[in-house]
């Protein structure tokens, strides 16, 4: 992950070098008079597990809308080159999203929850039942596809979520704080999956947390704070940046002097 | 299982018609699968128009007399009289009932993973209510059944194949209407509010209980009133196709007022001019 330069924007449109698998330039988002999000820029590369870290409110499920075409954005997000708001359909389809909130439906059974979103990316036939059992194999729920989700728990839930959410192979995969709610159990198994997903498959991924655990010194971090971005880049070196011994400090730290910038003099 | 296939990249497919008639289907499909685990729905939904039937129509028959009004070529009933006012409000109800179910679904976050398709938002606020005007005939037909057996018929069989255009269109105009609503909703709990506020007059202030000449010998601009409500255009629209006949003017009110609804609903859901951006979640 890297600020967004005048390179990389080109690569977006005109792929000299392959386009990101996601980008953010200058992404700016307001409730009313509240301001969510400010000039909001970072980039996913093809094939990376970025971690977009910020305490409950900094604005991570706001920019999940922005990305998602939920609402329209001032500024641009680009997935795989294509604009998410010129070019809706090409940039959803390489994109995959697990939302912070259950999104499956409850008295629907495993397969006919996959089925429909299937439905909605335009596939179907027996290709689909393969995949499906396919995606379902990988977290390892093939055994429940025909079970009701009201039946599941919440990390098996999670796991149907992330199978929905890679059905229609997208190259990049969205999620929002996953493991929200989970033991640490399924916690794991869940992380674990999705960074096999990143180094098996070469999925891009953007992993949205405040929790400090889920984060490997080797991950691209962006630090989002009341709407900004504090710091991104490698996470140790967020953590050499700011002198301290870790990207749990360095996130501390961080997060306290835009506190005290913040203040009035 | 063959992994190689399964896992395999993505085939770079654009969207065809092929595509469009697949997701169509697949919102149908669970659209009537969620309905079919909500069978409960199904009975109220059939249980309140038979209650109208069977106990208000029989109670008024002898104060309302209806005299000869087309489509009609005799005296008729009160019960056949408003029957197609019942029918209307079957889809009334389930129209209502679908913006509620939209506003459930925006509220537990499943109507995100509809609006992340990669389909234009158009077609699938479309679909939804295609799915939902399909949810309601289920409804229609089955009630016609019972009346059916309390002597309510048409003229000829062929009146349950001619009314069908008529429900399909009043289906969708009633569903655009509440997916109109569903986007102006901030809560369920304001759902209240909607019963109170657009199914009641709507229901009541229209020629589904009464004819609007009727009215008329009351209260003129109560009379006005119906005469512009589209419901009492659905209802007539109904009522005439049943005895295989066509309103025009019904026709054209129908037709014209479902663009318009669905036309702001699909504004209302637009992610940069819409509502949704106004509020925190969607």
């Amino acid at each position: 992950m890297s600020s967004s330069t005048p390179d990389e924007e080109a690569a977006g449109n005109r792929g000299a070098s392959p386009p990101a698998a996601l980008e953010v330039a200058a992404a700016s988002h307001s409730y009313g008079k509240r301001k969510a999000l400010e000039n909001v820029g970072f980039s996913v590369a093809q094939g990376s597990f970025s971690v977009l870290l910020g305490l409950n409110g900094a604005g991570k499920s706001t920019l999940f809308c922005l990305i998602t075409r939920l609402f329209a954005t001032r500024g641009t997000v680009r997935i795989f080159g294509f604009d998410v708001n010129r070019a809706p359909g090409e940039a959803l389809r390489r994109l995959g999203v697990v939302f912070q909130a259950r999104t499956l439906d409850l008295d629907l059974t495993v397969m006919q929850n996959l089925c429909y979103h299937a439905a909605l990316h335009g596939i179907s036939g027996q290709d689909i039942k393969l995949r499906a059992s396919f995606v379902l194999d990988q977290v390892k729920m093939a055994d429940r596809a025909r079970d009701k989700v009201r039946d599941l728990s919440g990390g098996q839930m999670r796991r149907v979520e992330i199978a929905r959410a890679l059905l229609h192979r997208p190259r990049m995969l969205l999620l929002d704080e996953p493991t929200a709610g989970l033991d640490i159990k399924a916690r794991a198994d869940i992380l674990k999956h999705v960074r096999g997903l990143v180094a098996r498959e070469g999925i891009g991924v953007l992993w949205a947390t405040h929790m400090i655990d889920e984060i490997e010194p080797g991950d691209d971090v962006v630090v989002l704070h009341e709407g900004k971005i504090l710091d991104h880049g490698n996470a140790s070196e967020i953590a050499a940046r700011a002198g301290a011994a870790g990207i749990g400090p360095a996130f501390n730290a961080l997060t306290s002097a835009a506190r005290f910038e913040g203040e009035p003099r | 299982m063959s992994g190689a296939s399964a896992s395999s990249p993505p085939a770079a497919q654009g969207l065809g018609l092929a595509q469009y008639a697949i997701c169509l289907k697949g919102i149908v499909w669970r659209e009537a699968l969620r309905y079919w685990h909500q069978r409960e729905r199904f009975v109220s939904a059939l249980v309140r128009p038979l209650v109208w039937l069977f106990i208000f129509a029989a109670g008024f028959r002898s104060v309302l007399g209806v005299s000869i009004i087309p489509p009609y070529d005799t005296y008729v009933l009160y019960e056949v009289y408003i029957t197609p006012g019942l029918i209307a409000m079957i889809e009334l109800f389930s129209g209502m009932q679908s913006s509620l179910s939209m506003v459930y679904d925006r509220e537990m976050g499943n109507m995100r993973t509809l609006l992340v398709s990669p389909f234009p938002r158009w077609f699938l606020l479309t679909s939804k209510l295609v799915a939902g005007t399909a949810v309601s005939l289920a409804q229609v037909y089955a009630f016609l059944l019972v009346a059916y057996f309390w002597e309510i018929e048409p003229p000829s069989p062929w009146g349950y194949l001619t009314v069908l255009p008529a429900l399909v269109l009043a289906g969708l105009m009633l569903g655009a209407l509440g997916m109109l609503l569903s986007s102006l909703i901030k809560q369920l709990e304001n759902f209240a509010g909607v019963m109170n506020f657009v199914i009641f007059p709507m229901f009541f202030a229209s020629s589904a209980l009464y004819p609007v000449w009727r009215v008329k010998e009351g209260s003129p601009w109560l009379a006005t009133i119906c005469e512009l409500n589209p419901f009492t255009h659905a209802v007539e629209l109904i009522r005439f196709a049943f005895y295989e006949k066509i309103n025009f003017l019904a026709l054209a009110v129908v037709l014209g007022t479902t663009i318009v609804f669905l036309g702001a609903a699909i504004i209302a859901y637009d992610p940069s001019r819409g509502m949704l951006p106004r509020r925190e979640g969607p």
